[in-house]
């Protein structure tokens, strides 16, 4: 085992001096770094031997790893390193870390925070996770095995979310005679696949993380390597936080200060640049412009703030600014658009439905977005761009995406903290995908809003009515098109300006390339929801039958709507029922497998939580259900 | 340009002050946990960094056990005045009821007080996100926790279903009865709290310094006789010691070390001389190296 020289927290240091010790820690920097290896590179063990050689494990802990090495461990009666880091009781007994961990430790230049992100096949999604706050990754390769899949995957995902620094360390040199010519074909390897993935630059160092060789010291075993150790590159590696401060400034606005009328401050994290009292910025995306009067913190006002402070900013004009805004350099604003391309991570077991629409964050934005169909999905093993109808768990894709409005963004490259975004399902709250903007689509910065001369106003006016939507929705044969119909009989005999949208016949017209997979379904609704928002500019009451299964779109149509033209109808009927009417022998055929896809048989049906309305068939006749529906409306005051 | 690097206490004030304003802009009703301790103390104190000029926007809350050391309740109520901030007392009135005490009830003591008080407490006001103080380096399981952690209706914690957790971007969308509980500090070392507590001159328990006392040596424990409740075993004699504590609770539960540190240099000299890590002069989880783990999925903090 090589000798562990300390280079790290100076015992002696702490001991004559802690002034001078507290001076020298309290001018440290700080680097965030991953460890990505295959399940049994040693990486825990990496990690474990850097806690214990910075003398981060305490006598008790250390008695606790003791027994624990005896008990489960695989060094016999050596100390395992591995069972320090792999927390979870769970994961412990299967041997296998299995979600993303941090770990702390100091030397006398740095303080360091390790993501030790898994090695599995199917965890794609906690290994971008643990990279997405790193300045730098360890990949590890076992000297014995050399660059496999794993090393290309982690390698490749490293890279996509932007990380410049990737050492390359080849462990377990022990093993292989700490033999020089093993070395250096396992780095010609990488440098190919490397080059290949656009990894301009890596630093390759031989080590041992089980004995110890050119982790803190360097080891006597490779007097042919003549780079730094491991510590020693960690420690002196150029900061990527600290090279964001020469861009242009941003500050997305977190929270608006206010706490009395004559005090109105803008808070936030300063995601570039640098700012001082006297600055032009410009608002976005409102675009107005003002100058900083002040940069006020707790501790007194600034001269000046950097990229990655917490601050709050005073402006020198009332100009309208909130959460979600950002805060820009005058002359270099970030831009704004509605339509992108990007990279997106799956990070969900249900798959990406292309349409449905999620709830995107991006900075200090919340808005709606969907995404299209993939242009292609990414072989993380291959490198290989596949043809793909949906992202599923831990798939990477390109793919364009839409929101409900336009954002403030810049490109992943340029600003992490205004490129990057997280997707959450809108019903589950679940964190379903991370994505990385490439650019707007040309489209989407061009195209504008026709100004219209008459509008909906307008339009409702002449016909003397408020326009509406009445959604049925219910199982096949659960009588939707057929009350819908008397519904519509009844507003028409009333003088209303109606238009019924029926399921069968749109899928003939409008939507005859559609078929019933989810995706499909999806975008069926869609394009209905379009064309009845347009009837409704136009001041028609429009009512729509169709199964419509999922809440998700259903919630997407009623966003397209202004607030209070949507009214859900919910046609009751239990799937007994609806079976045994039949009334066009669909289920029947489902039964008979003739059918996929079919909704209450194959395809799940999501009953509305809470629809305006409500009518249950079986308690009713279609006439009574369609009479009611109308003095409903009546009584809400509909004219 | 000449770059004003941050440094890494810096970068994690930065930080935490980011967490704090993303939970006041997007959740309901928020609510600090406060403990008295240390990184309560450093957690109150970037809360005012965050919010200044204004006051935090949430309240203060103590789950009190009504056993904790004399001199944590004097500064209980100073630093939430201090801070301009409503302090919220609770005390579990079943554990009240039934007189649960550390010298009768042993674990009980703990899950009533702590732990059903904790729900208790979040229940009754309809708190939707709980600050903390945890902090990752403190125990093995805590090291997996996220920032926003996600506990269900009944408070559970399920760390095989946790949100990823990206960039600064924090997913804190929930369901109806749902709540987040927020550890501001993951990412802070003991060291960190320490030297940020010096550099700032935050006010702390000064039970934290060493001074004499009276104390009791029990079980390998040295306890210190805080008030006249304490109950004393055959032939125990209240000893005077210069002690201080690493770590404050309830004071019949906490270990006290024998020390000279009476300031905060000497503190930390001593943290980083020593060789016991911190949560050792807690008696909560000695029993098995999983037990932090089982407490938190039932709901303990």
């Amino acid at each position: 085992m090589a000798d562990v020289e300390t280079i790290y927290e100076t015992d002696a240091l702490i001991a004559e001096d802690i002034d001078a010790y507290l001076e020298q820690h309290q001018h440290k920097s700080m680097l965030r770094f991953i460890t990505c290896g295959s399940v049994d590179d040693g990486k825990s063990t990496l990690i474990g031997r850097l806690l214990y050689d910075s003398k981060m494990i305490f006598e008790d802990q250390l008695a606790a790893l003791e027994a624990d090495s005896k008990k489960q461990g695989t060094q016999g009666q050596n100390i395992d390193f591995a069972l320090l880091v792999d927390g979870l009781a769970a994961e412990r007994e299967q041997g296998i870390t299995i979600d993303v961990a941090y770990r702390f430790f100091s030397t006398e230049k740095r303080k360091f925070i390790v993501a030790d992100t898994p090695g599995h096949e199917q965890y794609t999604r906690n290994m971008v996770t643990g990279a997405s706050t790193a300045d730098l990754a360890v990949i590890l390769v076992d000297g014995r095995k050399g660059v496999l899949t794993q090393t290309r995957r982690h390698s490749f995902l490293a890279n996509l979310v932007g990380i410049d620094n990737i050492v390359l360390a080849v462990n377990k040199m022990d093993l292989v005679d700490y033999d020089q010519a093993r070395f250096d074909a396992i780095v010609a390897d990488y440098r190919q696949f490397a080059q290949r993935i656009g990894i301009q630059d890596f630093t390759a160092i031989p080590i041992s993380g089980l004995a110890g060789d050119n982790i803190a010291s360097k080891s006597d075993a490779t007097p042919w390597y003549d780079g730094p150790t491991l510590i020693e590159h960690l420690e002196t590696v150029e900061l990527g936080i600290d090279a964001r401060q020469d861009g242009a400034f941003r500050l997305p606005v977190q929270w608006v200060n206010r706490p009395d009328l004559d005090f109105r401050g803008f808070s936030g994290q300063i995601a570039g640049g640098t700012v001082r009292p006297g600055d032009e910025v410009r608002i976005v995306p409102s675009g107005k412009t003002s100058r900083i009067a002040r940069i006020v913190t707790f501790d007194g006002d600034l001269d000046e703030a950097v990229a990655g402070q917490s601050v709050t900013l005073v402006l020198a004009d009332e100009v309208d600014c909130s959460r979600g805004d950002v805060i820009a350099a005058a002359a270099a604003p970030p831009q704004v658009a509605d339509q992108f391309e990007a990279t997106i991570v799956w990070m969900d077991d249900e798959a990406l439905l292309p349409g449905r629409s999620y709830a995107m964050k991006i900075g200090s934005q919340l808005v709606q977005a969907s995404v299209q169909e993939p242009k292609y999905q990414i072989d993380v093993n291959s490198m290989d761009r596949l043809a793909a109808k949906t992202l599923e768990l831990n798939a990477i894709g390109v793919a364009e995406i839409a929101t409900n409005k336009p954002i403030v963004f810049e490109s992943y490259d340029d600003n992490r903290d205004l490129g990057g975004f997280i997707l959450i399902d809108r019903f589950t709250n679940a964190t379903v995908a991370a994505g990385t903007i490439h650019f707007a689509l040309r489209r989407s910065q061009n195209v504008h809003w026709q100004a219209l001369e008459v509008g909906r106003e307008g339009h409702a006016a002449l016909k003397n009515q408020q326009p509406r939507v009445l959604w049925f929705t219910g199982l096949s044969g659960s009588g939707k098109s057929t009350i819908a119909n008397l519904v519509e009989k009844k507003l028409h005999a009333m003088g209303k300006h109606t238009f019924l949208l029926d399921g069968d016949n749109v899928r003939h017209g409008l939507n005859r390339d559609l078929g019933f997979t989810d995706a499909d379904r999806v975008e069926n609704i869609r394009r209905i929801g379009e064309v009845a928002r347009l009837m409704t500019d136009a001041g028609l009451i429009v009512l729509t039958a169709f199964i419509s299964p999922f809440r998700a779109e259903r919630q997407l149509v009623r966003g397209m709507m202004a607030d209070g033209e949507f009214t859900e109808i919910y046609v009751r009927t239990p799937m007994e029922v609806a079976e045994a009417r039949d009334v066009k022998g669909l289920y029947a055929k489902a039964r008979a497998g003739q059918l996929k896809n079919f909704t209450g048989i194959d395809s799940p049906y999501e009953e509305p939580e809470a629809p305006e309305m409500s009518v249950d068939t079986v308690e009713m006749t279609a006439e009574e259900a369609a009479e009611a529906i109308v003095e409903k409306l009546l009584a809400g005051g509909f004219d | 340009m000449s770059a004003t690097n941050l440094t890494h206490l810096q970068r994690l004030e930065a930080e935490s002050i980011h967490i704090m304003r993303e939970v006041a802009a997007e959740t309901e009703k928020p609510v600090m946990l406060y403990s008295v301790g240390k990184d309560s103390a450093v957690m109150l104190h970037l809360a005012k960094k965050a919010f200044y000029p204004s006051p935090p926007p949430f309240p203060l809350m103590h789950v009190d056990t009504t056993w904790k050391f004399q001199a944590m309740y004097a500064l209980r109520e100073k630093a939430a005045a201090d801070a301009g901030m409503e302090l919220i007392v609770h005390q579990n009135p079943e554990a009240k009821e039934r007189g649960i005490n550390p010298f009768d009830h042993g674990a009980m003591h703990t899950d009533m007080w702590k732990t059903e008080g904790l729900k208790q407490a979040l229940d009754l006001h309809g708190f939707d996100a709980a600050f903390g103080g945890a902090r990752r380096d403190e125990e093995k399981s805590r090291a997996k926790e996220r920032i926003f952690s996600f506990r269900t209706a009944n408070h559970r914690w399920d760390p095989k279903n946790q949100r990823p957790e990206l960039w600064k971007l924090y997913n804190t969308r929930k369901a109806a009865g749902e709540s987040i509980r927020v550890f501001p500090l993951s990412n802070w070392t003991e060291l960190d709290i320490w030297q940020y507590i010096h550099l700032e001159n935050i006010e702390i328990v000064p039970l934290y310094f060493s001074a004499p006392r009276p104390t009791v040596e029990r079980d390998g424990m040295l306890l210190m006789v805080d008030d006249d409740r304490f109950r004393f075993r055959d032939g125990e004699q209240p000893v005077t010691r210069s002690i201080r504590f690493r770590t404050l609770g309830c004071y019949p539960l906490t270990g006290a070390v024998e020390s000279e540190a009476a300031t905060l240099p000497e503190i930390i000299q001593e943290m980083l001389l020593t060789t016991t890590s911190e949560r050792q002069g807690r008696a909560i989880d000695h029993d098995q190296s999983a037990s932090m783990e089982k407490k938190k999925q039932e709901g303990y903090f």
